[in-house]
């Protein structure tokens, strides 16, 4: 038989297995059957319903306007899967091709698609964790319950972490008249996706919201009543709030517990994996047969020096999915490469904000359009001279030609005066928070001498 | 690179006769994507080239960043958003878009459905007893008309003088000194005049009394932005009035020519009324209502399809040949509201997107899934019909079609 009598009886009635059933698991179903791909599909997901939508999780469901259930995704097309819901994977052998799965049940595949995605990182005490009042957001639950807490009234709501939930958080709890304290370990709000010159605008922004913003503080314990409710944070410099809510925006965790003894090379940075989505083994081999999409993959982006990256962002996980399934039906020469320049958006505080390009790969940024003052402008990042990333206030149209400016590596700053001529046109200092901050430790350790012997194993992790 | 080899393809395309159909000419002009033109100015008629020009912020709608003055556009007092860059161009629009779409006005257009429905089937009823049926004059012109008005606060019954002025106005649009009468741009200015002090006199009753029509609430608006001049007021209006008669007209139309050429496509939609939705899409599509932007303005050297087009030029946007462009459609002379992946220039794209598309879109598809219920076996008289003059803003003239007698 050929590789295409194979690839044509794999498309046919093969055995493909997707874990993780969120937003990029279940648009790689639908692009496997948009494909032609008629054998089984198996949909694994550690929650009970269907995917649905997170973004409107930490905007319109907070507000009370969307309730939380109404955010279950749109179908393109029927998938025709076997739904496991309920249960986490819990192991993947790749000597036999199987999905173990928490309950003990074993799923068997021709070929595997990771999405696992990412969980909230909770707070890091856990007796203060469980307060009454404290909560996380990344899933449905967190979002009603937080909805309903708001809706009760709290006298203060405290946001730990002003990153973009943290600083949407806070928007709506202004919006709905709470008074709410933000406090960030970093000098200002998103600081660490986009700088220290957005962060200052972010800063005044939130400030002029009537929030509380306090930076460069670092909150140390969270004290509850005798009934176990959350009443009071304590921070770093000595100070105190009294607040009945409190939640934990801290960024998130990578799902990847489950794949520690799968010798793939997927840690607390996410799993690696080529521009195709094939994941690498711990020694940075390509495997055939096990693909990765979304928050959990880890890819490279030649644009930026082919670093591996990994981007929590709606717009990658749809893009990386389609990919993903595109290349898991179709044969080396067909395979296509993920290489769409990373696009994100927010909304806080009545400004849409809007990103492309990959704003932590700068060391300049300059204002190109509009006015800083009005919250309505465009910067462009740039590094070594060439532009990399472009951030919208308000000005969101714009960007799809600061997208071919990163593409085109379009020289930083970029020349050419628009009639939205901005006051100042210098470029500044990116300013990020240093790398220390992100630092993992060691993963893994190299062992071995003759080439033929040379492996890596995982370090044991510390977290 | 840039040629000059076909430089009459333009000149045939604004001829009237071609109106009927350009669409070859189209395919011609996109074997140079960016085309220099004897007189200095630039066309465009391939999508990426198109689509990226939309969104560059080197290019300028405001006519003062042209360095070859234009008669056609200059010498209005007040310019409308349309013709204004940011941040004029962002504040004047937002002004606007807070009493017609979300966030602030989120309901005013879905909310409408029943009321237009309600015009439409009148307009359906009017055709009884009639042998002939002229689809333009007796139902696409004074659907969306009458819509316009009742949103503005424009009485309905002065249609016909502001009829006169608002043909004018478009007539004078593509204005070319070198082949045009004079008379034509001065009855364009004039009439402009004209419309301008009509609307003067609507507004000067309005201020001080709060109303739901866009005239009222322009007016009396207190919100973040301030009030709006008069001036403002009045050219803001203006664009409406005209853009809001003149454009969904020739969409309806061509929506009902291109039925009646395919009728087997006009008996899937009776049978499957959904299908409106993705069938008014590929209509923007295939044959939109405005074919060109007639021109934007370099604000500095451009470099597009690697030709630098020289500050202060002149630059025509071919949308309707760029919704065909081969490169970026698949058979894109091929009509199919199945057509997935579909982002036609319809209602062009960047900040200038058409203001009123998500009304025109819900007009369209009421008026042609009534049409293709009501109607009985309509069948054209003439194939091609006759066109308007406008090569920008196309369309049949007068669609006549008959219905089984039986």
């Amino acid at each position: 038989m050929t590789s295409a009598d194979n690839l044509r009886a794999f498309k046919r009635d093969g055995r493909i297995v997707i874990v993780g059933a969120s937003l990029a698991g279940l648009r790689a179903a639908e692009a496997l059957r948009a494909e032609g791909f008629t054998g089984s599909l198996t949909m694994i997901g550690d929650e009970t319903c269907e995917p649905y939508d997170r973004p409107p999780l930490s905007k319109q469901v907070l507000t009370g306007w969307v309730p939380a259930g109404d955010t279950t995704l749109p179908r393109r097309r029927d998938v025709n899967a076997e739904w496991l819901l309920g249960v986490p994977a819990s192991g993947l052998d790749l000597a036999t091709n199987h999905v173990r799965l928490a309950d003990g049940r074993e799923v068997p595949f021709d070929r595997v698609l990771i999405s696992t995605g990412v969980r909230a990182r909770p707070w890091f005490v856990e007796s203060e964790a469980a307060l009454d009042g404290v909560f996380v957001l990344r899933t449905r639950e967190h979002a009603e319950g937080l909805q309903q807490a708001l809706a009760a009234g709290p006298s203060r709501v405290l946001v730990i972490g002003a990153g973009f939930t943290g600083s949407e958080i806070a928007s709506i709890c202004r919006e709905r008249d709470i008074a709410v304290t933000v406090a960030e370990l970093a000098p200002a709000p998103l600081v660490g996706a986009l700088g220290a010159m957005i962060g200052d605008v972010a800063a005044d922004l939130q400030r002029a919201h009537g929030v509380d913003l306090r930076c460069g503080v670092k909150v140390t314990r969270l004290e509850g009543d005798d009934q176990g409710r959350l009443r009071r944070a304590h921070f770093d410099d000595g100070s105190t709030v009294d607040a009945d809510v409190a939640v934990v925006a801290l960024g998130g965790i990578r799902n990847t517990e489950w794949l520690r003894e799968s010798g793939l090379a997927a840690g607390p940075w996410g799993i690696a994996c080529d521009t195709g989505c094939r994941a690498l083994t711990l020694d940075g081999l390509i495997t055939d047969d096990v693909f990765v999409a979304g928050d959990v993959a880890r890819c490279p982006n030649p644009i930026y020096e082919y670093r591996l990256i990994s981007l929590e962002h709606w717009a990658n996980a749809v893009e990386q999915a389609e990919v993903a399934a595109h290349n898991m039906v179709s044969g080396q020469a067909d395979r296509w490469p993920h290489l769409s320049i990373p696009a994100f958006w927010s909304i806080q505080f009545g400004v849409n904000i809007k990103s492309v390009g990959v704003p932590t790969f700068a060391d300049e940024v300059v204002v190109t359009q509009g006015s800083v003052a009005d919250r309505r402008f465009v910067a462009a990042y740039g590094y070594r001279g060439r532009v990399t990333a472009a951030v919208s206030f308000n000005n969101a149209k714009w960007l799809d030609h600061y997208r071919q400016l990163i593409e085109t590596a379009a020289p930083f700053p970029p020349p050419s005066p628009t009639p939205d001529q901005p006051v100042d046109m210098k470029p500044v200092p990116v300013d990020f928070p240093g790398p220390v901050l992100l630092a993992q430790g060691a993963t893994v350790v190299v062992t071995g001498h003759d080439p033929s012997e040379r492996r890596v194993t995982a370090a044991q992790q510390n977290r | 690179m840039t040629t000059t080899e076909k430089p009459d393809t333009l000149l045939r395309i604004l001829d009237y006769s071609s109106r009927a159909d350009p669409y070859p000419l189209y395919a011609e002009l996109r074997e140079t994507p960016v085309a220099r033109q004897a007189d200095g100015s630039y066309v465009v008629s391939t999508y990426r080239e198109i689509a990226e020009l939309l969104h560059n912020p080197h290019l300028s709608s405001d006519v003062r960043n042209l360095s070859r003055p234009m008669e056609a556009v200059q010498g209005r007092t007040t310019p409308s958003f349309i013709n204004l860059d940011p941040p004029e161009h962002d504040r004047l629009r937002r002004m606007a878009m807070r009493h017609f779409g979300p966030p602030h006005t989120p309901g005013l257009v879905t909310g409408m459905e029943d009321d237009l429905t309600a015009v439409v089937n009148g307009l359906i009823d009017g055709f009884a007893g009639k042998e002939q049926i002229d689809i333009v004059d007796d139902f696409a012109y004074p659907f969306p008309v009458t819509v316009i008005c009742h949103l503005l606060g424009v009485p309905r019954e002065d249609e016909p003088r502001f009829h006169l002025w608002v043909d004018a106005i478009v007539n004078s649009i593509d204005y070319n000194p070198e082949t045009d009468p004079k008379e034509k741009l001065e009855n364009g200015v004039q009439a402009r005049e004209d419309l301008r002090q009509y609307l003067a006199g609507l507004l000067e009753q309005r201020h001080g009394k709060p109303g739901e029509d866009l005239l009222s609430r322009l007016a009396n608006d207190d919100g973040p932005d301030g009030r709006m001049t008069d001036e403002e007021i009045l050219a803001t209006a203006n664009l409406l009035l005209i853009a809001g008669h003149e454009t969904t007209v020739n969409l309806i139309t061509n929506g009902m020519l291109t039925l009646l050429r395919q009728p087997q496509m006009l008996q899937r939609l009776r049978s499957e009324p959904g299908l409106v939705v993705p069938l008014v899409e590929e209509l923007l599509r295939y044959e939109p209502p405005v074919h060109i932007i007639p021109w934007r303005a370099a604000y500095t050297d451009i470099t597009v399809a690697d030709t630098v087009i020289p500050k202060g030029s002149k630059i025509m946007l071919m949308l309707a040949s760029g919704s065909r462009d081969p490169n970026r459609f698949h058979d894109p002379d091929v009509f199919d509201p199945d057509r997935r992946d579909n982002e036609h220039l319809g209602f062009g794209s960047g900040i200038h997107l058409c203001f009123g598309g998500p009304l025109a879109r819900l007009e369209t598809q009421i008026a042609l899934t009534a049409l293709v219920q009501r109607l009985e076996e309509p069948t054209l008289v003439t194939d091609p019909p006759p066109y308007r003059p406008s090569p920008v803003l196309r369309g049949p003239i007068h669609l006549h079609i008959e219905q089984n007698k039986n």
